[in-house]
């Protein structure tokens, strides 16, 4: 039986350490890992409880990050809880079992600890991993500081195990940013977090000989396409699943979470559009504008990444003039990620806001509220022309000349 | 808001005394962040570590500061790193050296101007004489407590205690001895 561990009412962690006591909490069954920095301390915390007795569950070591998820799509199809966490090149070597692992429907959690990918080799925050992954059939969560890293990876469990969703879910978190920044986190009690997140009743698990099933079988043109059209039914469908486990957290905690997180938005002429720590900078950047320039700026994030919030990102926004869509991740020869998807939305809107892309932070360049204040003041501009005055998609806080790309053909 | 920048190497103890003071701070019911800046560092390289420290929740993510106060924690550093980097006019500078103010002060022009806002104290020798080890984070904290007026010597050694309740008795004893010879030797 593991140990109690004697918490504080306010505990000074962060995010990787804040993560692996969300783990330790969720009373998981199997974490199969391979480190990387700077995920490294989410596991290295996490062997160490093992090590001390405050840890039940398995902590399987595994020689690389393709056989760490291996490990955990073994144990969720076994029917245990499941969890792991990687960064960068090594989330990069799982992206394939990363598919099998939500085709199969296995509810496992990954915290990613968002970095550069490589070349040139690169150890500092971006989100070009995060970004990687999008596409890989996951429920994925963004956390803006080390408090919500815990937060979320509370949710996460419940989210991904709910027997509507049944789905594995990723928590991001910013490199270093966030995983290596140390603030205050409240943490909940073993005993509150545990019966948060409650006991895992697995379906359909390979260890019950009584009731033999099927894990990774091949379908061809007669069945794939209506596995996957299931599995993407299964994530828009899980918006709502989503909003009532966030729900029954700020019931227990007093911490509400969106899927979509609004700032100053209800005014606001001009906002911004992030990801992962940026967010709370710009919250920073929006009052000070509001109380110094008379500029009406509120911000925009998407909590949860995938399902992607078409819904609610339309409702934050419709209202607003000008949008910066700002993306942390090497746009490899089209526009920003979150630029196109939050346009995709507006576009469907009465109001269709001016969207414009801002590319900044590779590998870990900082991101000064300056530069967020010139952002706004720019976002101004096309508020109050009624078109975008300056090239589409901007580098920002690139040394050398300035990088832009495309004019705008509308006004 | 107070912002602290530490000036250090990999493995003196900078990022463990950043951690350490915001761990002290937040049980005052203040709001703390705690961060470095080294990666792949290797011990012995130069490296800073940030401290912010407020009444509301900290929300700035940028690793830019204006600093209300540099320590720095390793004697060469003074000569090699540029230690008034974004310095405001009222920051003050507390430096580990062996010499006297007045013998640093000359060698270093950038720091004329600003000589009632520099602080001297030798981590380093207080470290060896009663850690055993040179690490200069403790003592640093210690001149941090006097100079910055922030907390009794007594309310901060009561709160450190807790802050280090998992070591032996003979650690936290050694690491209290640190901390007040630092205060009282800051100059």
């Amino acid at each position: 039986m593991a140990l109690k561990y004697e918490l504080q009412e306010v505990e000074v962690w962060d995010g990787n350490y804040a993560a692996s006591h969300a783990l330790r909490q969720a009373q998981v069954d199997v974490v199969a890992a391979y480190p990387i920095t700077p995920s490294t301390p989410v596991v290295e915390n996490y062997g160490q409880f093992v090590a001390d007795g405050y840890i039940d569950g398995e902590f399987v070591m595994v020689e690389s990050e393709h056989a760490a998820m291996s490990g955990c799509v073994g144990a969720a199809a076994a029917g245990g809880r499941v969890a792991t966490a990687t960064s960068s090149q090594g989330f990069a070597l799982m992206v394939e079992v990363l598919y099998q692992a939500s085709g199969m429907r296995l509810p496992i959690v990954l915290n990613l600890v968002n970095r550069a990918l490589a070349s040139p080799l690169n150890v500092r925050g971006d989100h070009s991993d995060m970004y990687l992954g999008r596409d890989a059939g996951w429920i994925m969560l963004d956390s803006f500081n080390a408090q919500e890293t815990y937060d979320l990876n509370l949710c996460a469990f419940r989210i991904g195990e709910h027997k509507d969703v049944r789905l594995p879910v990723m928590v991001n978190q910013d490199g270093f940013i966030t995983s290596h920044t140390a603030q205050n986190v409240r943490p909940l009690s073993d005993e509150d977090a545990y019966k948060f997140v409650g006991v895992y009743e697995p379906v359909d698990e390979l260890l019950d000989f009584a009731r033999p099933v099927t894990y990774g079988a091949q379908t061809e043109e007669d069945w794939h396409f209506e596995h996957k059209a299931r599995q993407h039914k299964a994530l828009i469908d899980a918006r709502p699943i989503i909003e009532d486990i966030f729900a029954e957290f700020e019931k227990l905690t007093g911490r509400k979470y969106n899927r979509v997180e609004s700032y100053m938005m209800e005014d606001a002429e001009v906002a911004i559009v992030a990801l992962g720590s940026t967010v709370e900078s710009a919250r920073v950047v929006a009052k000070y504008l509001r109380e110094n320039e008379g500029i009406k700026a509120g911000v925009v994030a998407t909590r949860v990444i995938r399902p992607f919030p078409f819904d609610a990102i339309r409702t934050a926004l419709e209202n607003c003039k000008a949008i910066g869509a700002m993306d942390r991740s090497a746009p490899g020869g089209a526009l920003g990620m979150l630029f196109n998807e939050v346009s995709a939305a507006v576009y469907t809107t009465s109001s269709r806001p001016l969207v414009t892309n801002y590319i900044y932070g590779l590998g870990g360049r900082d991101l000064t509220l300056e530069q967020i204040k010139d952002i706004y003041r720019e976002l101004k501009k096309n508020a109050d022309a009624g078109e975008i005055t300056t090239k589409i998609q901007q580098f920002v806080g690139l040394r050398g000349p300035k990088l832009e790309f495309f004019k705008t053909r509308r006004g | 808001m107070v912002e602290i920048r530490w000036h250090s190497r990999a493995g003196q103890g900078a990022v463990t005394g950043a951690k350490g003071l915001g761990d002290v701070v937040s049980t005052t019911g203040k709001q703390v962040q705690a961060f470095a800046l080294y990666g792949s560092a290797k011990r012995g390289a130069a490296m800073q570590a940030f401290n912010r420290i407020d009444d509301e929740q900290i929300i700035t993510h940028e690793k830019f500061m204006l600093p209300d106060f540099v320590l720095v924690i390793d004697p060469a550093l003074v000569f090699t790193d540029n230690i008034t980097m974004n310095d405001k006019a009222t920051t003050k500078y507390i430096i580990t050296t062996h010499l006297s103010k007045e013998e640093l002060i000359s060698q270093l022009p950038e720091l004329q101007d600003k000589k009632d806002r520099v602080f001297t104290v030798d981590c380093m020798q207080i470290s060896l004489d009663t850690i055993g080890r040179a690490i200069p984070n403790t003592p640093m904290l210690g001149a941090f407590v006097k100079v910055s007026e922030m907390f009794e010597l007594d309310y901060f050694l009561g709160r450190m205690k807790k802050v280090l309740s998992k070591f032996p008795q003979k650690i936290i004893d050694s690491n209290m001895q640190a901390i007040t010879r630092a205060y009282n030797e800051v100059k």
